[in-house]
């Protein structure tokens, strides 16, 4: 230890080389989130005839190191709504407090008539352009699932630039690619949802979730779901992946030290 | 804004007691890896006629590949009352940037909803036009990634149709196709809207061929081209598709229509 309070704590710049000071607030620019750090993969969700099923895996990955095993990516808002989130794990803790806070502000304001999937929705996609106009990007994909105002299904996305779109089914991140035409064959269309019971819709979106396991190599086998209906929110955070098959594993050809 | 203690050593210099401090910070410039931008494709398009405007435009949204959704509208009526903006007289379309697009026409919708409380008539397409413009311009530096069509009556009961550029220059005209199929559709309106090219058959040979004179074109006659402009976009463009969304503005009002497209 020396003399200077400001060095202790810090590597030592005679064994380490000089600190690299950058990311304090200093004179020069501001720094801002430039890339995400630790993330979270795919968030699924499908509409069905009285709700919305979402769910997520409870990894949380940094780079292609599965860091956090137990990371709940799924946040109930209230008994209307359920957010997904997909992207940086830290942006998606801050979104989590202003969350809380809108919460508690909306309960003081009045207890009658809570915020729907809608209004969140609308409030979430704000802040997420509004970060994106300061250069300051949240870095996340959010799916919000829920209720709208007239308690019908409800299922909208908002993502990092603020661009938000809704569909009978969503899926962020790998998800997009590998779970969205597995649902699409389900539930092409709006009309269609109206043909999809509860049962189905979650044994679609869990089928889904093994998909992306078998194949997304930032995925795990425990996972969160939810199933938002006029009955409130079920939400379950310890999910396991059931009926693994690997047996495909076998066919596959042509790689390591195989001769084909 | 710098806070007044940072924790950090003194900048530029050795800030602990050893002498042989490397004083060599070891990065240089941080690049900006942020990009505000992306296009979500599709493609609009309006044309005007003596009493009527029409404007339309696909409802597929895309990222890249990826289809985001197929029924995502790119047309929003202006200005009317309420959140369904009933008695709306003023269309905008809005193609690029979606996220920017729905930004612009919150914009333009409060102001002219403010217009009609604060003058007690509703605002002219005249001057509508010109404040979206003002209104992209404003963003001159930052801009709002979209391209325009903004479409009403005239003061004259005409058809009026404004286009722009994403920083906000803007021009009346007869008909304007914008977005990802744009220089697909394009060159087809101003052969059939504003018959460019095209001659009256007999008059002659070489120079003395007469040119056909635009007239204004019927209301069903517009609403077939296009329908045609975008069943040929859908099959050469992989960003447009799903469902083409109408708007035919008369003076009795806006009139909506929805017709599916192709969705591969």
């Amino acid at each position: 230890m020396n003399h200077l309070p400001q060095a202790w704590g810090r590597p030592r710049d005679d064994v380490y080389g000089a600190y690299d000071n950058s990311h304090f607030q200093t004179a020069g620019p501001n720094q801002h989130t430039q890339s995400p750090i630790v993330t979270g993969t795919s968030v699924v969700a499908a509409k069905f005839k009285d709700g919305v099923v979402i769910a997520s895996d409870n990894l949380a990955s940094y780079g292609s190191l599965a860091r956090f095993t137990d990371v709940k990516r799924l946040r109930k808002f209230n008994e209307n709504v359920v957010v997904g989130f997909g992207g940086d794990v830290s942006d998606m803790q801050y979104l989590d407090r202003l969350l809380n806070s809108l919460d508690i502000r909306e309960n003081y304001a009045s207890a009658d008539d809570p915020l729907n999937a809608k209004n969140l929705h609308t409030y979430l996609a704000k802040v997420m352009y509004k970060r994106r106009s300061d250069f300051n990007p949240l870095w996340n994909h959010l799916l919000i699932a829920g209720l709208d105002g007239e308690a019908k299904p409800f299922l909208a996305s908002a993502d990092l630039l603020g661009t938000t779109f809704s569909s009978p089914t969503l899926a962020t991140g790998f998800g997009a690619h590998l779970a969205q035409p597995i649902m699409r064959r389900t539930i092409p269309d709006e009309a269609s949802v109206e043909k999809v019971s509860k049962d189905e819709a979650v044994k679609l979106v869990k089928e889904c979730m093994k998909v992306l396991f078998y194949r997304d190599a930032r995925s795990m086998d425990k996972y969160s779901i939810a199933v938002i209906t006029k009955e409130g929110v079920e939400l379950s955070e310890d999910e396991k992946l059931e009926n693994q098959s690997w047996a495909f594993a076998e066919q596959i050809r042509g790689y390591g030290t195989q001769t084909a | 804004m710098a806070a007044i203690f940072s924790g950090a050593p003194p900048q530029g210099g050795p800030g602990y007691s050893f002498t042989q401090t490397p004083t060599a910070v070891p990065s240089g410039e941080r690049q900006h890896g942020f990009y505000p931008y992306t296009d979500n494709g599709g493609s609009t398009l309006g044309i005007s006629g003596a009493d009527f405007t029409i404007l339309a435009g696909d409802t597929r949204s895309t990222s890249g590949y990826n289809i985001n959704t197929r029924y995502a509208p790119k047309l929003f009526k202006i200005g009317g009352e309420g959140p369904d903006n009933k008695g709306a007289r003023i269309v905008l379309s809005v193609v690029g940037f979606a996220a920017d697009g729905d930004a612009l026409k919150e914009r333009l919708d409060t102001i002219v909803k403010m217009y009609k409380y604060q003058h007690g008539k509703p605002m002219t397409v005249t001057a509508c036009a010109q404040r979206l413009s003002h209104i992209l311009y404003n963003k001159r530096f930052f801009p709002y990634y979209v391209h325009a069509i903004l479409g009403g009556l005239d003061e004259e009961g005409k058809g009026a149709l404004y286009s722009y550029d994403p920083v906000g220059s803007y021009e009346r005209e007869q008909c304007r196709a914008a977005g990802a199929a744009s220089s697909l559709i394009m060159p087809f309106l101003d052969n059939q809207v504003n018959f460019k090219n095209q001659y009256m058959p007999g008059s002659g040979t070489g120079h003395n061929l007469k040119t056909k004179e635009a007239t204004p074109l019927s209301r069903g006659h517009v609403e077939d081209l296009v329908r045609d402009a975008f069943t040929s976009a859908v099959e050469r463009h992989i960003e447009v598709g799903d469902g083409l969304q109408m708007m035919i503005l008369t003076k009795d009002g806006i009139q909506e229509t929805y017709t599916s497209l192709k969705k591969d």
